[in-house]
């Protein structure tokens, strides 16, 4: 269940092998390695600071790794990777920023190029697609800076797939959003994989909200991660074994707790377990 | 006839036809298009400090320039370019160095204008020097700057255009804009000589400590009333021109004002203008507001 070079098959969209990195002199990730089947829905669990964000950063070039190789397509990784469409932590939109959603889709086409955007119809073609395939027709006018949480996530996934990615990188997209906000994003996402035939990495501090549409789990516990479907993954048995002490995987109802027998580790899934029980 | 005897008391005699008067309606409408374009890109970056720091620090450019005799202009210019080359070399990745980096060259270099000013009075026995650099000199610009003037407003609206979506897309995130491949430092350094070049260009029409309010209250009013970015920038022109040419008018006709029939400061008009259209834009407008179940109103119509 720890992913080896077992999984670096020739249609592997996504090689992660053997990645370390060091960010001012410590080590963030270690020996990390897992891969990504074309399609596949795969959430990437982690407590904060875990280091979930520089795994994604190495995946999009910005980080260098400082051993081990990350191949997207056959290819090493690099900016400006037409394969992978990127979802940001938390954007702060200002409500005075003028831009309307669609434009923020319209930027994820050509907003890396010089120059005023020729209007086209083409153009606005494409972007009315996305909107229409992210359900955001009906604030598709409104200013980003108005629009709320769950709203802003749709806008930024049609940046993020209109120019047709093979590889959607979603980090924590569900940080600070309710809990109908948080189904209706992980459901859209789900969807669209599958629509768009689309591989998805999803960043999460919680494992619950993925838990009905995750292929597979990448679980980040101190720079280290366990790679695998969901039942090989969340257990008490390969938990434990990345932490490297005792953790207890409970099952309450369709979710799942994670505590640790030790007080100093962050116990996962506290908000939503609770919700769970209520 | 009839329709020129109903706005003499608007157009005071000569107006029109006044060489300076003209120059300064062309100069000061030139440099309120270039406040309004880089200007809106000053405000959705969050930069308004920046823009008024390089005001700030041009002055010493600025004194050292009339000091040697030649346009303050260039001295503004060549001030704020290192400035703003200094300010991105030092810091710029995260806010608070931002800050800081602009606060330390802020510093240093109103020192250095604090020595040009007294030497500028000194050497020329008289305060026109401190006026002319801190509050503006438009109405004294000669003919020969006006297609150098032209040329700077030029290349920075044209910086800006260039720039124009890698600018946008790294203010809404940086991390977005380098993952599709927009080079960060480039851009950042290319828009801040875009607006030290706008900057220098307000310097010299409204004064150096006036400038930011051309630069910012404008694209401020402006994104106040459109949700789409190059409308935004057309509109702050707008704004910009008009209050330029307004406090242009109305410092020319203070002339003829009683008691004392002295003119009153083109700076001071066009600032208190550009803070009235601001005002103006945030009076509540029906079509702003949101719907009561919180929905963006816009959502409904």
């Amino acid at each position: 269940m720890i992913g080896g070079p077992d999984q670096m098959r020739g249609s592997t969209l996504l090689a992660v092998d053997g990645v370390s990195v060091s960010l001012s002199g410590r080590e963030v990730l270690h020996d990390v390695t897992f891969g990504i089947e074309a399609g596949e829905f795969t959430g990437l669990i982690g407590s904060n600071g875990a280091g979930k964000t520089t795994l994604l950063r190495v995946i999009l070039g910005l980080v260098a790794a400082t051993s081990g190789r990350v191949l997207i397509g056959g290819r090493a990784a690099s900016r400006q990777n037409p394969l992978i469409g990127y979802v940001p932590q938390k954007i702060a939109l200002d409500p005075d920023m003028p831009l309307r959603a669609r434009d923020l889709v319209g930027l994820g086409l050509d907003g890396h190029r010089f120059g005023i955007p020729r209007p086209s119809a083409a153009r606005n073609a494409l972007i009315d697609e996305m909107l229409d395939a992210v359900d955001a027709t009906r604030f598709a006018d409104v200013r980003i800076g108005n629009l709320s949480g769950g709203e802003q996530q749709r806008i930024l996934i049609a940046h993020a797939l209109i120019s047709r990615p093979r590889l959607l990188l979603l980090d924590e997209p569900l940080a600070n959003l309710d809990i109908r906000s948080e189904q209706e994003v992980v459901a859209l996402v789900s969807r669209i994989a599958t629509d768009q035939h689309v591989a998805v990495l999803i960043s999460a501090h919680d494992v619950n909200p993925l838990l009905p549409v995750m292929d597979r789990v990448v679980y980040v516990a101190a720079g280290r991660v366990a790679s695998g479907t969901t039942n090989q993954v969340v257990c008490t048995e390969a938990l434990s074994r990345l932490y490297g002490h005792q953790v207890d995987v409970i099952h309450v109802r369709d979710r799942v707790l994670v505590v640790a027998a030790r007080e100093d580790v962050a116990v996962h899934g506290g908000r939503d377990a609770a919700v769970g029980l209520a | 006839m009839t329709e020129l005897a109903l706005l003499g008391p608007v157009f005071e005699p000569g107006f029109f036809s006044n060489p300076p008067v003209q120059r300064a309606l062309m100069v000061g409408g030139v440099v309120a298009v270039v406040s309004g374009v880089v200007g809106t890109f000053t405000v959705v970056r969050g930069q308004s400090f920046a823009g008024h720091a390089l005001a700030d620090i041009g002055t010493a450019g600025g004194s050292a320039a009339f000091l040697l005799g030649i346009s303050p202009l260039y001295g503004f210019v060549a001030m704020n370019l290192v400035a703003a080359g200094v300010m991105e070399l030092i810091g710029i990745r995260r806010p608070r160095g931002r800050d800081v980096a602009t606060g330390i060259v802020l510093g240093a270099a109103l020192g250095l204008a604090a020595l040009f000013l007294y030497l500028d009075t000194t050497t020329t026995s008289t305060t026109g020097a401190t006026i002319n650099v801190l509050f503006g000199s438009i109405f004294e610009l000669s003919a020969s700057m006006v297609p150098i003037i032209t040329v700077f407003a030029l290349t920075a609206v044209g910086v800006v255009v260039v720039l124009y979506r890698p600018l946008l897309l790294s203010s809404l995130s940086p991390d977005l804009a380098a993952a599709r491949g927009v080079p960060l430092r480039v851009v950042g350094i290319g828009y801040l000589f875009a607006l030290a070049i706008a900057v220098s260009l307000s310097a010299v029409t409204i004064g150096a400590i006036l400038s930011t309010a051309l630069l910012v209250g404008p694209a401020a009013t402006a994104l106040r009333l459109t949700k789409r970015t190059g409308l935004a920038m057309v509109l702050a022109a707008t704004v910009g021109v008009a209050a330029t040419w307004i406090g242009i008018l109305l410092a020319y006709d203070s002339y003829y004002w009683p008691p004392t029939h002295q003119g009153w400061p083109v700076s001071f008009f066009v600032v208190t203008l550009v803070l009235v259209f601001y005002l103006a834009a945030q009076l509540p407008s029906p079509r702003r507001s949101r719907a009561p179940d919180g929905q963006p109103a816009a959502r409904t119509a």
